[in-house]
């Protein structure tokens, strides 16, 4: 797994996923419709892949599809950073 | 819509001619429905089970469910006529008795349905808390309720036992997936699908004025309040079901809502289900194609959905509604946060049918304004008070109806529908406040047009309105100040796109913590795992001070006027820096 993906799952199960659930965690686990990441917490999830890897993605772009996996969410970084590029 | 298509919708819909139900109006009408004489017993359990499996429907499907993995289980009414007794026999045997506090902190599973129903059943007063609260928002509600019970998810096990040794009235911890997991002393299992159903369980006969669910709701002071609602409710959630959501026999219902809050209950169980209605539920977050999938898949017909979810739905435009057969689909509602026209419009465009907004609050117990079947939508009203329900716009400063169309003032409801709470929990001066001049005071500000419409226009306190859930600053605040770095905390609604409002803090820190983005990030979520992801500062401000008057009291209205691009108003009782 590249560092960029172990890099969320590792935040994303350390910050929302609660101590007593035993889901595993992977790149193509359903976060919003799983109902691990809800769509106000989406916001501190972007907020920290913002400051993570200085980029930012518009309102538009950060629908809870983009956010449904990390997998997903890992697409949408690689794209803005490389137009931040 | 068009007068043909309204003239067929109110041959057809069941409040049927809304002026001649304003003329002849009487709860009796669903008090005979239900088969419910005054004075005799009243108990909502008995009335969503057991009269519907003696109306001969036991066999009918009560709940279409569907987990965020996909499993999927049915249940009939007979099916909850026998768990529900199932959950009551066991709470009793646990020790509970009538009037006790017993609380739901579930997800959506099947297990919360049934408890609910369960625990009033033996008489328990319930106490359902939305299950993404963190231990602090968990710990104030169970504390003020003087909570005896909760039924619990392993998943949620952890908050409550870094805070059980704060609850000296919790007994029992009741946990429904509990196979294989280590409990702990206090802590027992209850497998519903092994234990026994017994055929007959002595329903704790209640009375009309008998409480039954306890909501906590957000206030502007203090910390959240407990609406104390009675088994009476029932008759208006029937009937406010059955006019305003239009729901009929062949129908599949679906409401969004969480049972944590009043709308999943109202109408998210005891609605829908003393109407002998099938019900959908969906445990699962937002996504699109996965609602879409869920309305082609379980053939929904009535949809009670949030303003919320619609405009994110609206972000992903029409071709996804269209990608799916949403055909079954014949009557949309909307609750939580004032519907904005461009959302009718499209729903228009995206399913052909516009969504009714309609408006009521934890403490009213069921919808009192509306847009009804077989009438016009005016497409951003709130529509009209739901007959025997006495709604005017009052002036603000002497909190008496005014008749001038357009002009501001406060929604004030005439008290004495059935499901008006009793009182707030512990809290006999905060309900007392919300009175006056015989007028209930909804705290929210409207207008009315010359059609007898209401419109919204917003909140009369300090309130945030996030995605139809209410947050009290002074929670946020109080969380706040609990971080190391925050001296001191003012917190305020701030427009927003999709939640129209959101929760936004101004904070000035302790010497020695720098402001920045990560700063920002930590304590957004130390809130988010202390209250909720709803509280969450959305964003946060860091200021040298805070605008304080000369008593030293932050003044929050300053700050949220910036907010809102609103003049400030007078400045001249403001403390100099």
């Amino acid at each position: 797994m590249d560092e960029l993906k172990k890099t969320i799952l590792d935040y994303v199960r350390r910050e929302y996923l609660e101590e007593g659930d035993e889901r595993e965690l992977k790149t193509d686990t359903p976060l919003i419709t799983g109902g691990i990441v809800d769509s106000f917490s989406m916001v501190s999830l972007k907020r920290f892949l913002e400051r993570k890897y200085a980029v930012k993605i518009p309102d538009a772009d950060a629908t809870p599809e983009a956010f449904n996996t990390v997998d997903s969410i890992v697409e949408l970084v690689e794209r803005f950073k490389a137009v931040e590029v | 819509m068009y007068a043909m298509e309204i003239l067929e919708e109110k041959r057809l819909c069941n409040i049927g001619s809304y002026e001649e139900r304003l003329r002849e109006f009487d709860w009796a009408i669903a008090e005979k429905e239900m088969g419910w004489g005054r004075g005799d017993p009243l108990n909502i359990g008995w009335h969503l089970t057991d009269r519907i499996c003696r109306l001969g429907l036991a066999k009918k499907p009560a709940l279409l469910w569907e987990g965020s993995d996909g499993r999927e289980r049915t249940y009939t009414f007979g099916d909850l006529r026998l768990l529900s007794n199932a959950v009551a026999a066991a709470l009793s045997r646990l020790g509970l008795r009538p009037s006790e506090r017993v609380c739901l902190f579930l997800d959506r599973v099947p297990e919360l349905y049934i408890a609910f129903i369960g625990i009033l059943k033996m008489g328990g007063i319930v106490q359902p808390l939305f299950s993404a609260f963190g231990e602090e928002s968990l710990l104030t509600r169970l504390l003020d309720a003087g909570t005896a019970a909760v039924l619990t998810q392993k998943k949620h096990l952890p908050k409550l036992r870094r805070i059980r040794a704060k609850l000296p009235a919790l007994r029992t911890v009741v946990v429904v997936d509990a196979e294989g997991f280590a409990l702990r002393d206090g802590e027992v299992g209850l497998d519903l699908d092994s234990e026994p159903r017994p055929e007959r369980f002595p329903i704790f006969p209640a009375t009309a004025e008998t409480p039954s669910i306890l909501h906590y709701t957000s206030g502007t002071t203090g910390q959240p309040k407990g609406a104390q609602h009675v088994h009476r409710s029932l008759v208006s959630q029937y009937l406010t079901a059955k006019w305003v959501l239009d729901l009929r026999s062949d129908d599949v219902y679906w409401c969004n809502a969480d049972p944590g809050w009043v709308t999943g209950t109202s109408y998210g169980i005891i609605g829908p289900w003393s109407n002998g209605i099938t019900q959908a539920v969906l445990d699962s977050g937002f996504g699109a194609d996965r609602w879409y999938g869920f309305i082609e898949r379980r053939r929904i017909s009535v949809w009670y959905s949030a303003p919320t979810a619609i405009r994110l739905l609206m972000r992903e435009g029409t071709e996804t509604a269209k990608r799916h057969d949403l055909s079954s689909l014949r009557h949309l509602a909307s609750v939580g946060e004032p519907l904005n026209p461009e959302a009718v419009h499209w729903s228009r465009e995206a399913f052909g049918l516009p969504f009714h907004d309609t408006y009521w609050q934890t403490e009213t117990g069921c919808i009192v304004i509306s847009n009804y079947p077989g009438m016009p939508v005016k497409p951003g009203s709130m529509g009209k008070p739901f007959p025997g329900i006495t709604a005017a716009v009052l002036d603000p400063t002497t909190l008496e109806p005014h008749e001038e169309r357009g002009r501001v003032g406060v929604i004030g409801l005439r008290p004495g529908w059935p499901s008006m709470i009793r009182g707030y929990w512990n809290n006999p001066d905060g309900y007392a406040k919300k009175f006056t001049n015989g007028w209930y005071l909804t705290g929210d500000r409207a207008t009315v047009d010359a059609d007898g419409y209401f419109w919204f226009v917003g909140r009369d306190d300090d309130v945030i309105n996030t995605g139809g859930h209410l947050v009290g600053p002074f929670e946020v605040e109080s969380a706040l100040l609990e971080h190391p770095a925050v001296a001191e905390s003012a917190v305020v609604a701030k427009p927003d796109p999709v939640n129209m409002e959101v929760v936004k803090a101004f904070v000035a820190l302790k010497p020695g913590f720098t402001p920045g983005p990560d700063l920002e990030l930590e304590i957004m979520n130390f809130v988010r795992k202390r209250l909720s992801p709803i509280a969450m500062p959305q964003e946060i401000a860091f200021v040298a001070s805070l605008p304080r008057n000369r008593s030293g009291k932050i003044v929050r209205r300053v700050l949220r006027a910036l907010e809102w691009g609103e003049p400030v108003g007078d400045l001249s009782t403001l403390m100099e820096d």
